[in-house]
């Protein structure tokens, strides 16, 4: 095996963006706020979400250029881990794994026409799954058919997030056999296009759309090889993002676990106190400690430019897998408590659910591993 | 640059040309598990080739034996042997813990007495630490060391002594004043092992192989000045060296002290191995097992990486460093288990058959991985130790 890479660097922007944003989410986005936005219809908190835009955060990595702060994916890490850790439930992965497919594959026209919009608290969504659940981005049954100077979509999309909020959403289509992109306004996709999905993760809100009918301006319309370009970059950013929230789950739900055991009497002593119940905890720590490490290398690679392949499957596999573990073990060690609606431990678990299985599960990026770092004898 | 380029050429190949050849039979990993006669002769006169070559102690000073040179040399000898896999150095308490100790608050006489041995390992040292009842908690020991007019008289007992049976001195702690409380009754003794009243007697590990001493001291009788800084400054004495023994602050003479394979190592057995007519490699759930434990030792180097960035330490700084013993050593132990379920029906062979595989160095390698899963503080404890240090749970 060749050996692997040990870079870790955190850059001065990360450690102020990591401080004000842990700052921001202790103070605006408590479990309360979390519940709220379950039983809402919507899920969604336009003042919080104008707060976010105002602090720049959406812009964070688009250039200057395009009114954003010039900095890197690595940056919107140090913003996503905190919210992971507060369960936030707002738009702002979403908008970001639309922004990075317009920068990794959009033309100029594209990103001028909606890169500056996201900067000024526009939300972008992508829209890459089909009903099949396929991880293969590549895969794609709903198509894009050319009438002159416009593109006509049909087929169907699911686990669409945000799809009621976004003003814009990125839809993957096939293209003349080959996978292409097309930007499709909000305008395109009134409510008879979406239909709400129950998922795991009630804190989000996905819907299926129907494509049939929609056209968009073939100017729109990403194709070839920055489609390509722009599916592995949103692929790249999606495990990243992912494993960043779940890090941030882990710590948020040992907090909540420590602090039951500190508390709760069982038998005429704290359960903390229990050394069955105390190496649990020391597992979960062990697993964030990792999950951290992992993330922020496989930030520290992408924001340099250099493969981060390895280090971005890893960081995908340890932390969703580390965030399962602690979850389940939370809901366990709140015993009765745990097994009711009103124990936070649930919300944890059910978040660490999706991510797990979101862009693909812990077996299915080991496999690739596999091909990566072990060649065949 | 040139200069320190043209020395790691000169090391690399004297190494190469001078590495002692593969004996015929298994060599320890580490100073620790050294078991027989011929181990230790064959490690010993390769650690007094290297000495005599220059590689050894290169930073310490030139007046007691060493080089006199800047640590960069001595870290490229130490890079390289690594490199090349050569075999390690004996000599680990004394040229780890004892002769740093001596160099740092040691007088000019015992800076005179004892480092040029500790080099060309004439003089083995061990440690004595550990005692029979106290298990992992060092504060609680009992050993007894009574003043009696020049002289300081030893009784009690000392275990997991490693190379207790070739070692001229030990590094004791010891309990000069049981009235006074538990930290400050210790004190620090460099104590010669011919003493009449010591006597270290071999125990035999779960490999079958010996390898530690439990030493025993009755009415043993040593010259007051074997104490080490004052009496009572046994527990700073001790913590002092264990800085040392974890290198965060250099002052190590160097070499290797450990030979042990890894994850690498693994994967090049499953190359070897084979399943159903083919090698291991290609099976693809040896192949799952082997990147779940690529994950974890990556995390694990990873983790050590991010141990230097304040800012991602900070919600609980003690966490990284306090959780390492049990990740590591935990990973080791299963990694190990697992490359003998590599071996097929090769598996059960063990140390000393023609046929078991590369000697039967990981079955032994197994069986040895518990000595760090239980020594220095079981999992079981360090578990604890998180629980309770990093995340605040109530002790039971």
């Amino acid at each position: 095996m060749t050996p692997l890479s040990n870079k870790l660097t955190f850059s001065d922007e990360q450690v102020s963006l990591l401080d004000v944003a842990t700052t921001f989410c202790r103070e605006k986005i408590s479990i309360a706020t979390v519940r709220r936005q379950i039983a809402s219809e919507s899920g969604f908190d336009r003042e919080l979400w104008n707060e976010i835009a105002g602090l720049g955060w959406t812009g964070v990595m688009i250039p200057e250029d395009f009114g954003g702060s010039g900095l890197s994916l690595a940056e919107v890490v140090a913003l996503v881990e905190p919210m992971g850790r507060h369960l936030a439930a707002v738009p702002l992965v979403s908008t970001q794994l639309f922004a990075r497919a317009l920068l990794a594959g959009g033309s100029e026209p594209i990103k001028r026409a909606f890169l500056p919009q996201l900067c000024s608290g526009s939300i972008g969504t992508v829209a890459l799954f089909e009903s099949e659940g396929d991880w293969d981005l590549g895969h794609i049954e709903a198509s894009a058919v050319q009438e002159g100077d416009t593109v006509r979509l049909s087929g169907r999309k699911t686990l669409v997030c945000d799809a009621a909020v976004a003003d814009f959403v990125l839809v993957s289509v096939n293209f003349s056999g080959a996978p292409a992109l097309a930007v499709v306004k909000a305008a395109d996709l009134p409510k008879e296009r979406r239909e709400r999905e129950l998922v795991i993760d009630e804190t989000r809100r996905c819907f299926s759309l129907r494509l049939d009918g929609i056209g968009v301006p073939l100017s729109s319309l990403i194709t070839g090889e920055r489609a390509q370009a722009a599916l592995k970059a949103v692929r790249d950013a999606a495990l990243l993002l992912a494993a960043a929230e779940a890090a941030g789950g882990i710590a948020g739900v040992l907090e909540l676990t420590v602090e039951y055991l500190n508390t709760r009497v069982a038998f005429g002593r704290k359960i903390g106190s229990y050394q069955s119940l105390k190496h649990g905890c020391s597992e979960i720590l062990i697993g964030l400690e990792r999950a951290r490490s992992h993330v922020y290398h496989a930030a520290t690679l992408i924001a340099a430019g250099e493969d981060a392949e390895v280090a971005l499957r890893m960081a995908k596999v340890e932390a969703g897998d580390s965030m399962v573990f602690a979850g389940d073990r939370a809901v366990q060690f709140h015993g009765g408590f745990g097994f009711t609606w009103d124990c936070d431990a649930q919300l944890y678990l059910r978040r660490a659910l999706w991510l797990q299985n979101a862009f693909g599960d812990a077996t299915h990026h080991r496999r690739r591993l596999a091909d990566l770092l072990l060649t065949a004898a | 640059m040139g200069e320190l380029d043209e020395f790691r050429r000169e090391v690399e190949a004297w190494l190469r040309q001078n590495r002692p050849p593969e004996p015929d039979f298994l060599l320890p990993e580490s100073f620790m598990e050294v078991g027989s006669d011929e181990q230790f002769e064959y490690l010993r006169n390769w650690q007094r080739k290297v000495y005599e070559a220059g590689y050894l102690g290169m930073a310490w000073p030139r007046e007691y034996g060493g080089g006199g040179k800047p640590q960069v040399y001595q870290n490229i000898v130490n890079a390289e042997m690594a490199r090349q896999k050569v075999p390690f150095v004996p000599n680990t308490i004394g040229l780890n813990w004892a002769g740093p100790l001596i160099l740092a608050v040691g007088s000019e006489e015992a800076k005179k007495r004892y480092i040029k041995g500790i080099l060309n390992a004439d003089d083995i040292w061990c440690q004595g630490f550990s005692e029979p009842d106290q298990g992992s908690d060092l504060a609680n020991c009992q050993l007894s060391a009574r003043r009696d007019g020049n002289e300081y008289v030893l009784n009690g007992s000392k275990i997991w002594t490693s190379l207790g049976s070739y070692a001229s001195y030990m590094i004791l702690l010891a309990r000069t004043n049981p009235q006074k409380p538990r930290y400050e009754g210790l004190s620090f003794f460099l104590v010669p092992m011919k003493t009449p009243g010591i006597e270290p007697r071999p125990i035999k590990k779960l490999t079958g192989e010996y390898g530690f001493t439990q030493t025993f001291f009755t009415d043993a009788r040593i010259p007051a000045e074997c104490l080490m800084g004052k009496e009572g400054d046994g527990w700073k004495m001790a913590m002092l060296t264990l800085t040392f023994e974890r290198g965060v602050t250099g002052g190590q003479a160097g070499g290797l002290s450990r030979v042990s394979p890894g994850v690498d190592d693994v994967i090049a057995l499953a190359r070897r191995s084979r399943r159903d007519g083919r090698p291991a490699l290609d099976d693809p759930l040896i192949r799952d097992q082997l990147v779940r434990f690529i994950i974890e030792d990556q995390g694990d180097r990873l983790t050590a990486k991010r141990g230097e960035i304040a800012a991602l330490c900070n919600e609980r700084p003690n966490a990284i460093g306090l959780s390492a013993k049990l990740r590591v050593t935990e990973h080791r132990r299963r990694l190990m288990q697992f490359a003998i379920s590599l071996q097929g029906a090769n598996a059960v062979r063990f140390v000393g058959d023609a046929d078991a595989v590369e000697g039967g160095k990981w079955q032994r390698a197994y069986f040895n991985s518990f000595s760090s899963t239980i020594g220095g503080g079981t999992s079981q404890i360090q578990a604890n130790i998180v629980g309770e240090r990093v995340l605040g749970l109530p002790k039971d």
